[in-house]
């Protein structure tokens, strides 16, 4: 019971009063505190903050029903009390069209304009859509094993584990699939999440703002060693990039044998990286699942 | 001979699940044990286990839902003493553990208890509502109660032999495959669901059948009360959706015990179908829960604010869009699949239309307490808890449709944060403002409101507690079902949702005292009249309980609230002249006979025991055709029995109505400002 | 009309209509599986696809009986509403064969399919094929085995409120069975005539 207690404050956080005050006092201080530095309220990449601002401005917009509604509930509950004899008594008032109307318009009117943001955002936001511009982006193919992700670099040539590193003021284009059972690979800084399912590639575009480290991990339950299926993201500059390249290239192959011992259920205690890997490894992975999804215009991945 | 059952089943592997064996395997000896004791075997086999009277089968499914309803609370104890405790440890639960409780919490909540809870409560209250003597089939009543109880009984011993899915409560493949999960979890996953998922089918169709063709001489359309429309349209769903539940578990069991290939990762299977198929239930499904509890707080909200229903035809209206609406929005529960923007968007926008008859009703509930005389007991105090919260849950929802930002909170505990605050106010506040209210109507006495508004003061806080850090942790980054996690900022809003937990559970306490309390003082909560809140609609115009035959003669119904406008006439408690003999249907042994057969039918399938599955199947259809031979036996209330008690009940309550024309004259009596007439 | 006479009616009008429900719950459940066979129908995994193993010649047989037995099962039903107790013997009889001789073509049809590895856990696509193709069996089955039910309450008492509900249901449920196969016969048989 000690341990759980005494891991419950976690690090130091400068707005909290301190540790002195009651359990929950300071979980709330300092839980508000945390939470200023959510990934989600203090997004790291342009795709990120579009979404959290479409957050804000949806919570808004709702706001302009949900707070008649506290209200009225909060007045009429007071006023009409059965106590209050003083208060006006309509019993047997049941219709007022113009009030129907506006009951119904108001809603609906959100509605519309939430309608013509959905519209708009989900096409802006699309998790497939590119964002290269000149620069090109840095591409990766990412496979989802039990309980790790494998991160393919088809033009660098290198593979890593539970590890993803990509140059910050590029873009970056994840094709996902899985060898197993489907996972959801989320990284909350950068925003999106998009299924990873055996027999399809499914897509998700992503970009940081600078150099940064963030986490990444598996949204979707997917067995015992779910918790621990996380990894590292790290955006970094051109000349680190290439460093970490270069690093790779005095790791192993990822040969079938090397491959089979990754595909086994388990989870790493530290990323790992690979020097090569077949060409047209990622297209077998697909070829291994025959989906239905698995159009003729799918496009064969090097 | 006996499939893959072998002594292995037996939960000697782990201290937890042993612990979970002798809890469920001692909970059931000591019913048993006090039944015998007590010697009321005969009696309740007689009264209530072969019954078919719609009252009592809609008690014991009340009954049902609250067993299930402590199985299910207690797994979400577990859960949330296991998040508050395993920042950087293993906490106490090892995922093998972690990982089954979080996937029977879920099927148990949705499908054992809530089902069960607005079944009997539509069971007990609509056919009085509608000024009917019983369901269209009562003998099918209680068939459809047993299988749903053989569903709940395979949960259940899936915690004594052998061990529950882990795949979580939708039980998306490919997890759920041999491949991954080669136990029989995932099997009891199934035929719990399909077992029980017949039974709620024939509920539907029976429910729908009494409404449209069992309504009282004048009850129209239009004037049919809001929790028997909220009951019509949920029966809808019923029949219409279960059937998509029966096809994803039928098939995935296919999958398991024959090697088809519809969801696995080989053979061309394709594991996104099933999500689709299984929303296609499963988000009607949401409104199946949701949609009577609308109904019991149109009920409460008229009747506790002294007033009609502001806009009756807005409400109905908007309920029927609701439950058309229920099935345009499947999509939206996976986003993140990767269909086209478009595809997103379209799901988007049905999701957020609905929002819009919603919110109408939420306003015509407001509307009906404007300037009227609200009276704060607990059925109120739940409807007042309800509307709060049920808006902040619409809100989330609202955000949740938007793709883009979906994509983001997919899958964190802001989604879990989310569907808890639609169902926990919008279904369950609303099953509890029901139990309360109708619970005078069913056993003649009110229940303890000392004790009720403990309960309800511990349950709201309780929900704020364990929910809105779920919100914030999904913001945070946290994804939901996790069994440990290393992130420290985490921890603190896992304990506030922990001590959330504790506070529901002293709710529940105060649940179960509020019980005791109101049966031990059964006579100074005793209701005489039929009609101890001053109601408006037709089941109170009986007594409390009802008889047998719930109405000895119908007045002519010639508008809304009918039993307002016949004491308002002062015509509610005069004497009928024209009272006949009535005639009713026998118990039934079959309930049982086919509730038995089912529940080993479903073991059966889940352990590989074909030969018995096999030959329960043939015995279910033997037994079929043998009682269409069987001619039904009615026995024949007499006519004066009927005319005693309807002198009784109206004497009693003339006696005790304190209906003086003036729709606060209940009130009064309670504020001491004028003497009891 | 005595009342215990009126309250008959009504009773075997409820269940009708609670037995139409019924159907149309069924009626979705089919819909799933026509949708879950589109779906898979290009998930063959490199097995034999829906050009080469059907039996033409069969399943359009099929369709001719399910077709001719619902026309006859409607003349049964006309002979029982007019108290005409042998002829809907022998029409039920008659249809009774015909369903049998549906029965006994499909299961040859499927007898082929596994000889030829074509079996459900071959690939998606047969799984789809063979629980949509055999959920309809099934009812044809249970459709069969209530004729022959109806058949004994026939032989044992005179045409009544009974036997007229229950043949009501059962036509009711035959249509239903003949208007799925004709589902399948074109989304599942015909389109692989081409290509």
């Amino acid at each position: 019971m000690g341990g759980w207690l005494r891991l419950g404050f976690g690090p130091p956080c400068p707005n909290s009063v301190g540790r002195t005050i009651a359990l929950v006092g300071v979980s709330v201080v300092l839980g508000s505190c945390s939470l200023a530095e959510a990934p989600l309220l203090h997004p790291s990449g342009p795709i990120a903050e579009a979404q959290r601002n479409l957050l804000f401005e949806v919570f808004a917009l709702m706001l302009i029903v949900v707070i008649p509604v506290f209200v009225m509930a909060i007045w009429f509950g007071w006023r009409y009390r059965a106590s209050a004899t003083q208060s006006a008594f309509d019993p047997d008032w049941e219709r007022a069209p113009v009030l129907d109307g506006l009951i119904w318009a108001l809603p609906a009117a959100i509605i519309v304009i939430l309608a013509i943001m959905v519209w708009r955002s989900t096409h802006q936001l699309d998790p497939y859509r590119s964002l290269a511009a000149a620069g090109g982006s840095t591409e990766v193919q990412v496979i989802a094993l039990d309980w790790k992700y494998v991160f393919l670099y088809p033009k660098e040539g290198i593979a890593s584990v539970n590890e993803l590193v990509f140059p910050a003021d590029k873009p970056v284009q994840l094709v996902m699939t899985s060898d197993s059972a489907m996972t959801s690979l989320l990284i909350p800084a950068l925003g999106g999440q998009v299924y990873a399912m055996a027999g399809m590639a499914t897509r998700l575009n992503l970009l940081a703002d600078g150099p940064g480290r963030f986490e990444g991990r598996n949204a979707l339950y997917n067995g015992d060693g779910f918790a621990d299926q996380t990894f590292s993201v790290r955006a970094v500059t051109e000349s680190e990039f290439a460093e970490w390249i270069a690093s790779a290239k005095h790791a192993p192959d990822l040969d079938a044998a090397a491959y089979k011992e990754l595909s086994l259920p388990g989870v790493l205690k530290k990323p790992m990286q690979y020097s090569q890997f077949a060409s047209g490894f990622f297209q077998s992975i697909l070829d291994k699942y025959a989906s239905p999804l698995k159009m003729q215009q799918t496009p064969r991945y090097p | 001979m006996f499939g893959r059952l072998t002594e292995d089943a037996l939960p000697f592997y782990s201290e937890i699940a042993m612990a979970g064996a002798a809890v469920t395997v001692g909970g059931g000896l000591f019913v048993i044990a006090v039944v015998l004791w007590t010697g009321s075997l005969l009696y309740l086999w007689r009264n209530w286990l072969t019954s078919v009277d719609h009252k009592r089968i809609g008690i014991m499914y009340v009954v049902v839902a609250l067993v299930m309803l402590l199985r299910g609370f207690v797994d979400a104890l577990m859960m949330r003493a296991q998040q508050a405790m395993a920042m950087n440890s293993g906490g106490y639960l090892p995922p093998e553990h972690f990982d089954q409780i979080f996937s029977s919490h879920g099927t148990i909540m949705i499908l054992f208890m809530a089902m069960p809870f607005l079944t009997g409560l539509i069971n007990f209250v609509m056919p009085l509502q509608i000024g009917a003597r019983d369901v269209a089939f009562p003998r099918l009543n209680l068939i459809s109660l047993y299988l749903t109880a053989a569903g709940a009984g395979l949960v259940l011993i899936s915690l004594v032999i052998g061990r529950f899915s882990t795949a979580g409560w939708t039980g998306y493949p490919p997890f759920s495959e041999t491949e991954f999960s080669p136990g029989v979890g995932v099997d009891y996953w199934i035929w719990a669901l399909v077992v029980s998922g017949v039974g709620t089918t024939l509920t539907g169709i029976n429910f729908i059948t009494t409404i449209v063709k069992r309504r009282a001489p004048g009850m129209t359309w239009m004037r049919l009360p809001l929790f028997a429309w909220t009951a019509l349209c949920a029966s809808i769903l019923i029949v219409f959706a279960f059937p998509a539940l029966t096809v994803a578990g039928a098939m995935l069991a296919l999958d398991r015990s024959a090697g088809f290939h519809f969801f696995t990762n080989d053979g061309g299977g394709n594991a996104m179908h099933f999500a689709n198929v299984l929303w296609m239930w499963g988000h009607p499904e949401v409104y199946i829960l949701i949609l009577p509890a609308f109904g019991v707080f149109s009920e409460i909200v008229a009747t506790l604010s002294s007033k009609r229903l502001f806009a009756y035809n807005s409400l109905v209206f908007a309920t029927v869009v609701i439950a058309l609406l229920a099935f345009t929005t499947w999509l939206h529960h996976f986003f993140t699949m990767g269909a086209g923007a478009s595809v997103n968007t379209a799901f988007g926008i049905t999701t957020m239309i609905i929002a819009v008859p919603t919110g109408v009703k939420v306003f015509d509930w407001l509307m009906t307490m404007y300037r009227g005389r609200i009276r704060y007991q607990t059925p109120m105090l739940w409807t007042m808890a309800f509307l709060v919260t049920f808006t902040i849950g619409g809100m989330s929802g609202v955000l949740l449709a938007v793709p883009a930002v979906d994509y983001t909170l997919h899958n964190t505990t802001f989604l879990v944060a989310h569907f808890h605050n639609m169902v926990i106010p919008g279904a369950l506040f609303g099953f509890f403002a029901g139990y309360v209210y109708w619970f005078p109507k069913a056993f003649g006495f009110r229940l303890d409101e000392r004790w009720g508004t403990r309960a309800f003061w511990f349950w709201v806080t309780g929900f704020y507690l364990a929910f809105m850090p779920l919100y914030a942790l999904g913001l945070m980054g946290m994804v939901r079902r996790l069994q440990h996690y290393d992130n420290p900022d985490w921890q603190p809003y896992l304990i506030v949702a922990a001590i959330g937990a504790v506070s529901v559970l002293c709710g529940i306490i105060c649940m179960a005292i509020q019980l005791w309390v109101s049966i031990r003082d059964r006579d100074r909560w005793a209701d005489t009249t039929g009609d101890p809140w001053n109601a408006r609609t037709l089941e109170w115009y009986s007594s409390s309980p009802p008889p047998a035959w719930n109405f000895a003669s119908l007045p002519k119904i010639e508008g809304t609230d009918a039993f307002w406008r016949l004491k308002e006439r002062g015509e509610a408690y005069r004497e009928d002249e024209n009272v006949g003999a009535i005639s009713l249907p026998t118990n039934s042994n079959d309930g049982i006979v086919y509730g038995a057969l089912a529940f080993v039918f479903g073991f059966c399938m889940v352990w590989h025991i074909y030969w018995l599955a096999l030959l329960c199947l043939g015995a279910i259809v033997a037994h079929l055709i043998v009682s269409s031979f069987r001619h039904p036996t009615e026995e024949v209330i007499p006519a004066n029995e009927v005319a005693r008690h309807e002198q009784e009940w109206k004497t009693a309550a003339r006696a005790g109505s304190r209906y003086d024309g003036d729709p606060l004259c209940d009130y009064r009596t309670v504020l001491r400002k004028v003497p009891a007439q | 009309m005595s009342e215990v006479d009126a309250k008959t009616f009504d009773e075997s009008e409820e269940r009708a209509y609670g037995f139409w429900l019924f159907l149309m719950s069924d009626a979705i459940l089919f819909s799933l599986l026509f949708a879950t066979y589109a779906i898979m129908v290009t998930a063959t995994d490199n097995g034999p696809d829906r050009t080469e193993i059907f039996g033409y010649w069969r399943t359009a047989a099929n369709t001719a009986l399910l077709l001719c037995s619902s026309l006859t099962m409607g003349l049964a039903s006309i002979a029982i509403r007019e108290d005409r107790k042998s002829t809907a013997f022998q029409w039920i009889f008659v249809t009774m064969i015909l369903a049998l001789a549906f029965l006994v073509l499909e299961i040859q049809e499927f007898a082929g399919l596994f000889a030829q590895g074509a079996g459900p856990d071959r690939s998606g696509f047969l799984s789809a094929y063979f629980t949509l193709v055999g959920t309809h069996g099934a009812h044809v089955t249970v459709g069969l085995i209530w004729m022959a039910v109806l058949c004994v309450h026939l032989a044992l008492r005179p045409i009544g409120p009974v036997i007229q509900s229950i043949t009501e249901r059962l036509t009711m449920f035959w249509h239903l069975v003949g208007i799925v196969w004709i589902g399948i016969y074109s989304m599942v048989y015909l389109p692989g005539l081409y290509q």
